[in-house]
């Protein structure tokens, strides 16, 4: 299986998008902007097609996109973005947005579908490239952030009073996640990352309590799934995503059901 | 009488009403005063009035002794549901304010050593905070305030939902907590019970004004 260079590529790849996913998913659990995430990427998807409409590059149309939504969120509070009604309309329009710019600009359904749903394996060196530069400007970012980005995560209303800067720490977080998403997108799909940043954290947090614990938990269900999902794929040729999106939800699935367990056992 | 914050005139307007008029009363220092009043005559905008002002360190109606980062406002609500992850050793490290480094130094681990201990979470510390009882919760968000060692710590509510037992056992806690680091504590209540037994002064908030009567509680 090592004897490919993809497979090689997409391996190492694992172990950065758990590492990004890992710490940035954790505090989007805890500041329960999951579903901001989700539209992020369909904003993101919105972004590529008229980067590719306007003659700009994909992923900086995604960035321009994406960027400019988590401002507009982060200015106007991180509340609008877990408002039911107002992820149906940012949803809503992006897609509709993405595919008018697709359309217009005469590109074929393909492109939409990759960065919909992206491939793992399909990346090279450059990609990797990418991938590494940004996990490492993240985890410096986060690495100096991380008290203030805990206390407003953590506790929102403690921090409301006690902490100076929290509306700016929010802006930051949201840019961070714009930014992962936008660039992993290209590389593994929007849908990957939007599971990989979700679901991993999700679960941890019904097995481990302490802040650390969680980070190092959620990096390994995430890297579980990525590489057991691509080795499943080597073996059956079926689409990684669909294996990743399978081990992650099962993963999730297993942390209810013990939860589920343990309070009946109380 | 010396005053940690003194209040000298003040008015506080809302759209629709004023809240406050020509408001004039001194918190003295290591001191447990109540404030109470009605619902809705304003305690909680006066406090966030207060400090708002504090902010700024100085306004022509308020003088406070010491500076914003000394003083720990405790919200009356929080969003920590059952399922809340974090445990209570964990929550209260967020306290910590003046690190810039993820990890907590070796001093900072012995402080908060001690505040558990002070707050008698040091049995549950590795609890997830959500699976608390009520009462530790808010020995937890006491706790969590004491990390920056605030000269002034505000409680908004603190007992509300508490039962006897855990109020007394709470309103104890902070008075010896308060003697051991010379605090001052600012407790909005309604509960004349826990202000007979413990507070040393009553600031009453009635017809936009105060009044300020002191309590014989030890």
């Amino acid at each position: 299986m090592f004897d490919y260079a993809f497979m090689r590529y997409a391996f190492t790849a694992g172990i950065f998008i758990a590492l990004i996913c890992s710490v940035m998913g954790v505090f989007v659990i805890a500041r329960q902007t999951s579903f901001f995430t989700h539209t992020l990427s369909e904003i993101g998807f919105s972004g590529a097609s008229f980067g590719v409409f306007a003659g700009i590059s994909p992923l900086a149309g995604m960035l321009l996109f994406t960027c400019c939504s988590a401002l507009f969120i982060g200015l106007s509070g991180e509340k609008v973005s877990r408002r039911e009604s107002s992820i149906s309309v940012f949803s809503g329009l992006f897609l509709g947005l993405g595919v008018l710019f697709l359309s217009l600009s005469n590109k074929q359904a393909n492109y939409a579908t990759s960065i919909l749903f992206g491939s793992i394996v399909g990346i090279d060196a450059t990609d990797l490239r990418d991938l590494v530069s940004l996990s490492i400007f993240l985890l410096i970012l986060i690495f100096f952030t991380f008290r203030k980005l805990a206390f407003s995560s953590f506790d929102a209303q403690g921090a409301e009073y006690n902490q100076r800067f929290n509306k700016l720490i929010s802006i930051l977080f949201l840019l961070m996640l714009a930014l992962t998403v936008s660039i992993t997108a290209q590389i593994i799909g929007a849908l990957l990352i939007f599971v990989l940043l979700t679901i991993p954290a999700s679960a941890s947090k019904y097995f481990v309590h302490s802040l650390w614990k969680m980070i190092g938990l959620t990096f390994i269900f995430a890297l579980t799934g990525v590489w057991l999902g691509l080795y499943l794929s080597y073996l059956t040729n079926w689409p990684v995503s669909f294996f990743i999106t399978v081990i992650e939800s099962l993963i999730y699935g297993g942390a209810i059901l013990k939860q589920r367990v343990a309070e009946w056992h109380n | 009488m010396n005053s940690i914050l003194e209040v000298n005139g003040l008015d506080i307007k809302i759209p629709d009403r004023t809240l406050f008029k020509n408001l004039k009363f001194k918190i003295p220092p290591n001191a447990l005063t109540c404030i109470t009043g009605e619902n809705g005559v304003g305690k909680s905008t006066l406090i966030k009035h207060l400090l708002q002002d504090l902010d700024h360190n100085y306004t022509v109606h308020t003088r406070f002794a010491i500076n914003r980062d000394q003083v720990q406002y405790v919200p009356q609500l929080r969003n920590i549901d059952d399922e809340y992850p974090l445990c209570i050793c964990d929550f209260v490290s967020l306290g910590f304010k003046h690190r810039i480094l993820p990890w907590n130094s070796k001093a900072m681990n012995i402080k908060l050593a001690g505040i558990l201990q002070d707050t008698k979470l040091t049995a549950i510390q590795n609890r997830a905070l959500g699976r608390a009882s009520g009462g530790e919760k808010q020995r937890a968000y006491l706790a969590q305030a004491l990390c920056s060692d605030p000269e002034l710590l505000i409680l908004d509510e603190a007992t509300a939902s508490l039962d006897r037992t855990a109020k007394h056992f709470l309103l104890k806690l902070l008075k010896q907590i308060m003697q051991k680091r010379d605090l001052t504590v600012l407790f909005i209540t309604h509960d004349p019970e826990l202000i007979d037994a413990y507070a040393d002064y009553e600031l009453h908030l009635a017809n936009q004004s105060a009044t300020m009567t002191k309590k014989g509680a030890e």
